[in-house]
């Protein structure tokens, strides 16, 4: 599998560190309550087809990135900075 | 044996081999299997089940028959197919599953229990009683049906990876794959073009036919030169692409040294991953046999198989050869046969419609029904309308048509169509993002449809790369029609063999749909059809077409099996190449690295670093002799320590210390510069990820510390809380752990020390405990910071690496001038557990702040990573197993780690577990062993006697649970 880092351009995805999904970019308030924390730390879909998930470039330049990719088909949608998703 | 005037082969190149200690001689360019039948050996191999003896089937990499041992001792290599492996002077090939020798098989007496060894008798025999099956059964059939055994010594060989990117990967150089890498190659695009194949040009090398004005292998000797002149194509002989991957990566295995009599310490063979922008299949397509009684008796081959023996090889496996076929290819043979002044016996076709010749007797809509011999092929039976009648022959070569070799397109899931018109699967469209198939693997078998694929599947992938097509003339060749009336099995009594590699045979097939295993994918495994290295390339359509008949489906409708990678077998040895032993794992060395191997430090790893674990000094014979006198050396003197190795990250920006604010549970906004303080991260799910210092070294600029364990760790989460949490923090990290070389100077005598080194003297009341700043060390800029790690006065002198080295070796002879000297890992562990320090033994990502008594550490003034979530009543439980010391008070004084402890007076089960020791130390400074652990409502507990039970050890010890802090409560020494 190879991810284009926006940075870097097309790499073999061993550069990469796998976090899982991107929901993780969605941080609840400290007061948001039990259930925001609880779907935000532990709660994940596990979707056959588009998923967005959080990568970082760690033998790399060290960006995290948003990837959307089908796990069905392995197809690459799209890599963001996580940064600008963020910002 | 060899025909006069036939084959590409040099006769003046003999090569002399041993073939089950016989000497042979070939020429340079055979392959074992094709020197064999040129000295007339046709008995190769024993059956997998049945020890039935076997032939070459094929002249390729299919091979299910020939496989033999190559070499002997640790590098002897098992499973080679004797149609790939070439022959070199001294090869030493030895036959396998045979006991005594391959012509007298004892174990052939599987054969004749061969009813009771059909389809599911793994599954219906050796049932009972069960444990019998592992003891007795299995190992019994594993010894008789299996193939050949490795040395089980280690593998002495060298194996190598490799990495390539090109635009167009081209798979197979028959003639739609060299017509593609022409057009491709000529528009300036980087092309591969690998084959598996010792010489390129495919089936071009075993045809007689003209391309354009030439020979088709004249043509493919043209077309070859060109491209080696070409700077921007890579040809790869000997390497097959054994499987797609994601994003236009392959798998390709490159055999460097299975050739070669001598290596010269080469690798034997190379494992490439190939990324390519495009690709193209041009893999060919691979013989049918037809199903007949005793149609596996040596002798007995594919037609196109025979056509390679005598058109590249100049070999003709047999006398009197006949043929038997369904379609038009086949006549082919004997036509090549003729030619070459071969004697055909006769052809057999079993097309009513079949074409006629003068040449040789053709046997119209008749079949082969059994065959007969001693160890090889002496006569066949024919049935026709006729009645049946007996041929005297040698060799039979047979033609079921051609499966195009679509393999790889079905590795990422898809299953491939089936054409009614070439009786054939073909490859999906799209199977393999990025890839197209061309020529006979597409179903397109004429050497002119090829070369026209060929082109313009090229053409297609420079479209897609953005580039011009130059303009290429396809040459004129052969443009047959193939013509084909299927025939799969030939009905009759007695076994017809469908895979010979796992001895699967029609019956097997008809008894596995009787019992009700009719999808394809049961009768699979039930019968073990296809199952076995060659992946079933010859066998599985036929099988298919069996189940379809017996079921009363079509082929379509019955489904088909896949194929998974790798096309063909590779070695896990090139698979793991760089990975055995160390491998390409980095070593991380410190810069007292030299310095502590000068004094006969033994190194511990440390992830990837390298640290002493003591120094030994002379007339010290154990660890625990050195550990003990550096201990006291540190509590009494001073003592000097590489500390470089802790993770340290520099933060910079007008929000460095709102991060830190944001990582750290404890508070560092009031941080003043100059100062240290110690600081607790969490996970967000509420357990501790690390703890550390960190210093102000200016009033933006903040230096952190982690643990080595963690480093990179700490890393990670800081790189994502700056990006993805709060972009719009204006901060910037950077690691320097390998920039700064850290040394710890502890003890007494600490100040003194520095005081003779640094160019000014540490002024009273300017470093107090938790202080930092700059120093000049002999002019050099250095960093000071006063803090402890041993509970000492102590400090860490941090320089620019390069100056490492000589810093540590002054420090030493320093300590060494005032009574101390230098200390390891063991020393160090000492003396933290010593003061209830904690490390990763403790922070082992169960435990949380408040089992660590450091709850007071979680401010209730900000939110920070893990505040949430530390919250939750279950983290917070009074029983939970939480911090403690232990200390010995029975008669036994041993504590050891990862012993669990329990109630004094309770039965050790694992349901009265009630926690657990992290770290056990002797202690020279108390005299007796202390430990750290987690105690159920442990600080509740202090003075009551546990019992610890180590019971993978057999210790059982009554302990005191005490404060974990055990030398110096107050901390007077490190402050004072
Ligand atoms: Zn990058």
């Amino acid at each position: 599998m190879r991810i284009s880092c926006p940075l870097c351009g097309p790499r073999d995805r061993r550069e990469f560190y796998y976090r899982g999904a991107a929901v993780a970019l969605q941080r609840p308030a400290a007061d948001a309550g039990e259930d925001a924390w609880q779907a935000y730390v532990f709660l994940r879909d596990n979707p056959a087809g588009v998923t967005r998930d959080l990568w970082y470039h760690a033998q790399g330049c060290g960006a995290w990135l948003v990837v959307t990719r089908d796990t069905a088909s392995h197809e690459i949608l799209a890599t963001e900075l996580a940064a600008e998703v963020a910002s | 044996m060899r025909i006069a005037g036939k084959g590409l082969l040099d006769r003046s190149k003999p090569v002399a081999f041993r073939f089950d200690g016989v000497r042979y001689e070939g020429l340079e360019g055979d392959t074992l299997a094709s020197a064999l039948l040129a000295n007339g050996v046709r008995l190769m191999g024993r059956s997998f089940k049945y020890h039935r003896p076997r032939g070459v089937l094929s002249a390729g990499s299919e091979e299910p028959n020939a496989l033999v041992t190559i070499g002997r001792g640790a590098d002897r290599i098992p499973n080679t197919r004797a149609t790939v492996q070439e022959i070199f002077s001294g090869l030493d090939a030895v036959s396998q599953n045979r006991w005594p020798s391959l012509a007298v098989d004892l174990l052939g007496l599987n054969d004749l229990a061969a009813p009771f060894l059909g389809a599911g008798f793994y599954y219906k025999t050796f049932m009972w009683p069960a444990a019998f099956w592992e003891k007795l059964y299995e190992p019994a059939i594993r010894r008789a049906a299996g193939l050949g055994a490795l040395s089980g010594q280690a593998d002495g060989d060298v194996y190598d990876r490799a990495y390539a990117f090109c635009d167009l990967l081209v798979i197979g150089a028959g003639p739609a794959g060299l017509m593609a890498a022409l057009v491709a190659g000529r528009a300036g695009a980087d092309v591969i073009l690998a084959d598996e194949d010792a010489r390129m040009g495919g089936r071009l090398l075993s045809e007689t036919g003209a391309v354009g004005e030439e020979a088709g292998v004249s043509w493919a000797g043209e077309v070859l030169a060109e491209l080696e002149s070409l700077p921007n194509v890579r040809l790869m002989r000997r390497t097959t692409v054994v499987g797609p991957y994601d994003q236009g990566t392959f798998g390709a295995l490159e055999r460097l040294g299975h050739h070669l009599p001598h290596r010269g310490g080469g690798p034997l063979e190379c494992f490439w991953r190939i990324v390519a922008r495009r690709s193209i299949l041009a893999a060919g397509a691979l013989e049918r046999p037809i199903a007949f009684r005793d149609n596996d008796r040596p002798g007995i081959m594919t037609a196109g198989a025979v056509r390679s023996y005598l058109n590249r090889w100049g070999v003709s496996p047999g006398r009197a050869v006949t043929v038997f076929g369904n379609n038009d290819d086949a006549h082919r043979t004997a036509r090549d046969l003729v030619d070459a002044g071969v004697h055909v016996a006769g052809l057999i076709d079993s097309r009513h419609d079949a074409p006629q010749s003068d040449l040789f007797p053709v046997y119209r809509g008749a079949q082969v029904c059994g065959s007969a011999g001693r160890r090889g092929l002496e006569n066949i039976t024919i049935r026709s309308i006729a009645g049946e009648d007996r041929l005297q022959t040698d060799c039979l070569a047979v033609s079921g048509g051609w499966n195009p070799s679509l393999h790889l397109t079905c590795h990422m899931n898809t299953r491939p169509h089936w054409r009614e018109d070439i009786a054939a699967f073909v490859p999906a469209p799209g199977a393999v993002p990025g890839l197209s198939a061309a020529g006979a693997c597409n179903g397109t078998f004429s050497t002119a449809g090829c070369l026209r694929e060929g082109a313009a599947a090229a053409r297609a992938a420079l479209e897609d790369l953005g580039r011009t097509a130059p303009p290429v003339v396809v040459p004129e060749a052969e443009d047959d029609p193939y013509r084909i009336t299927p025939l799969w099995a030939v009905a009759g009594r007695g076994r017809a063999w469908l895979d010979f590699q796992n001895d699967v045979t029609v019956k097997d097939v008809k008894q596995a749909a009787a019992e009700n295993f009719r999808s394809v994918e049961h009768m699979k495994r039930y019968t073990t059809q296809g199952m076995a290295t060659d992946q079933g390339k010859s066998s599985n359509v036929a099988a298919l077409a069996v189940l379809a008949d017996v079921t009363g489906r079509s082929i379509p409708e019955t489904g088909a099996t896949g194929f998974r990678p790798p096309y063909s077998p590779v070695a896990i040895a090139a698979l793991g190449a760089g990975g055995s032993g160390k491998g390409f794992a980095p070593e991380r060395q410190t810069t007292s690295h030299a310095a502590s191997l000068d004094r006969g430090a033994p190194m511990i790893e440390a992830g990837l670093w390298y640290r002493p674990s003591f120094f030994p000094a002379p007339g010290e014979k154990t660890w625990r002799q050195s550990c003990d006198r550096e201990v006291r050396m540190v509590r009494e003197a001073v003592g000097i320590c590489d500390v470089s190795t802790l993770g340290k990250i520099d933060i910079q920006g007008p929000d460095a210390a709102r991060l830190l604010d944001f990582v750290y549970t404890n508070g560092f906004g009031s941080l003043q510069v100059g100062r240290v303080r110690y600081g607790l991260m969490l996970r967000e799910d509420g357990y501790v990820m690390d703890d550390g210092t960190t210093a102000r070294l200016a009033d933006q600029q903040y230096l952190m510390t982690t643990t080595t364990a963690a480093a990179g760790d700490v890393m990670r989460h800081l790189e994502f809380v700056t990006q993805g949490l709060h972009p719009d923090w204006d901060v910037r990290l950077i690691s320097v752990t390998e920039q700064w070389a850290q040394f710890a100077v502890a003890g007494p005598w600490a100040r003194a020390l520095l005081n003779g080194l640094l160019d000014a003297p540490l002024a009273d009341g300017d470093w107090p405990f938790m202080a930092c700043g700059e120093v000049s060390v002999m002019g050099v800029a250095g960093r000071l910071f006063r803090i402890s790690f041993s509970g000492e006065h102590a400090y860490e002198l941090a320089v620019p690496a390069r100056y490492g080295e000589a810093l540590f070796r002054e420090l030493v002879a320093r300590a060494e001038g005032l009574g101390g000297g230098p200390y390891g890992m063991e020393a160090l562990n000492v003396l933290r557990i010593e003061k209830g320090l904690i490390t990763h033994a403790e922070i082992d990502g169960r435990t949380t702040a408040f089992d660590l008594g450091l709850g007071r550490m979680l401010s209730s003034k900000k939110d920070f990573i893990g505040k949430t979530l530390a919250q939750r009543p279950g983290l917070l439980a009074a029983d939970r197993q939480r911090l403690v010391g232990l200390k010995p008070v029975g008669a036994v004084k041993l504590i050891t780690a990862g012993a669990h402890l329990f109630a004094a007076e309770a039965e050790p089960l694992r349901a009265n577990d009630q926690g657990w020791v992290s770290s056990t130390a002797f202690s020279p400074t108390l005299g007796h062993q202390i430990a750290l652990g987690f105690l159920s409502r442990g600080p509740e507990r202090l003075g009551e006697v546990v019992k610890m039970v180590d019971h993978l050890r057999g210790v059982e010890t009554l302990c005191e649970v005490v404060a974990p802090v055990f030398f110096d409560p107050e901390g007077g020494r490190a402050r004072g």
